[in-house]
């Protein structure tokens, strides 16, 4: 082996006419490489682990925008995150006004009884007047749009929810495995 | 704010907001045939930004024109594929 200090004359460095056609080469490699992965859709998983009304939302408006975009999209909810799924908690979720530095109180007047309550009312209040849809048309309309929204099936049972308890059409039976597979092999992947 | 495009179909989404006006307009999008133009009316002003990067990001549709006046905004899309 020659030495890595010493090149000796022209047979170390290659000439541009040479890096040139290997260029090309990898090039038309690539070009073969992306026709073989085929279609150029794009995947983005999103993994929902929050079950207040203000986390709820984030997850579906880019699942649902995403779909529109014509991706891939996998949403799979997890501890918290299943309430967004659960048909009858999905229409009562919560805002907590404390721990909460945009609350207009401190988080001392935040934690008296009833204080969680008349923040989620306000939020709810502003949700209507704005013409915001609500979690409900969200999911509905991601469901719609071919958004696979899961249910990671540990959870499930951990926090003692039957499969009957979720939106018809939410995947259940999937675990971390599943959520890897799809992560794998997404374009964008987030966690909320 | 008179259009000089042959609109084929009117999607009226005044008064939704994010994502509404985006998903609706895809919705409608795959109800027509290639060549036609739809005309989406907004209010939300995130529409002209979003409506646009939707456009941009996806096969088979382009963005001909957006016009905007007295709170209203417009949005002319032809599907071309």
């Amino acid at each position: 082996m020659s030495s890595d200090t010493q090149p000796s004359g022209d047979a170390a460095a290659p000439t541009e006419a040479e890096l040139r056609q290997r260029l090309e080469d990898l090039e038309a490699q690539l070009a073969d490489l992306e026709a073989a992965v085929g279609d150029d859709q794009k995947q983005m998983t999103i993994v929902a682990t929050k079950g207040t009304l203000d986390m709820a939302y984030p997850p579906l408006i880019l699942a649902s925008t995403a779909a529109a975009f014509g991706w891939d999209v996998v949403v799979f909810h997890t501890f918290w995150g299943l309430d967004i799924l659960h048909e009858e908690k999905s229409k009562n979720l919560k805002l907590s006004a404390v721990g909460n530095p945009s609350m207009p109180m401190p988080n001392a007047l935040a934690a008296l009884p009833g204080m969680d309550a008349m923040a989620t009312r306000m939020m709810e209040k502003k949700i209507d007047e704005n013409n915001t849809a609500t979690i409900e048309e969200l999911i509905e309309l991601s469901l719609d749009s071919g958004v696979d929204l899961q249910a990671c099936q540990m959870t499930i049972e951990l926090m003692d929810y039957d499969e009957d308890d979720f939106y018809d059409g939410v995947t259940t039976g999937v675990g971390a495995a599943t959520a890897l597979q799809h992560m794998a092999d997404s374009d964008v992947q987030l966690l909320v | 704010m008179s259009t000089k495009f042959d609109v084929t179909e009117t999607l009226d989404v005044q008064g939704a907001s994010c994502p509404m006006p985006v998903v609706k307009t895809k919705q409608a999008i795959d109800d027509l045939e290639e060549g036609e133009v739809l005309e989406v009316v907004a209010t939300d002003s995130g529409s002209m930004s979003d409506i646009e990067g939707w456009a941009a990001g996806t096969d088979g549709v382009e963005l001909l024109a957006q016009e905007e006046g007295d709170g209203v905004y417009k949005h002319y899309v032809e599907k071309t594929a």
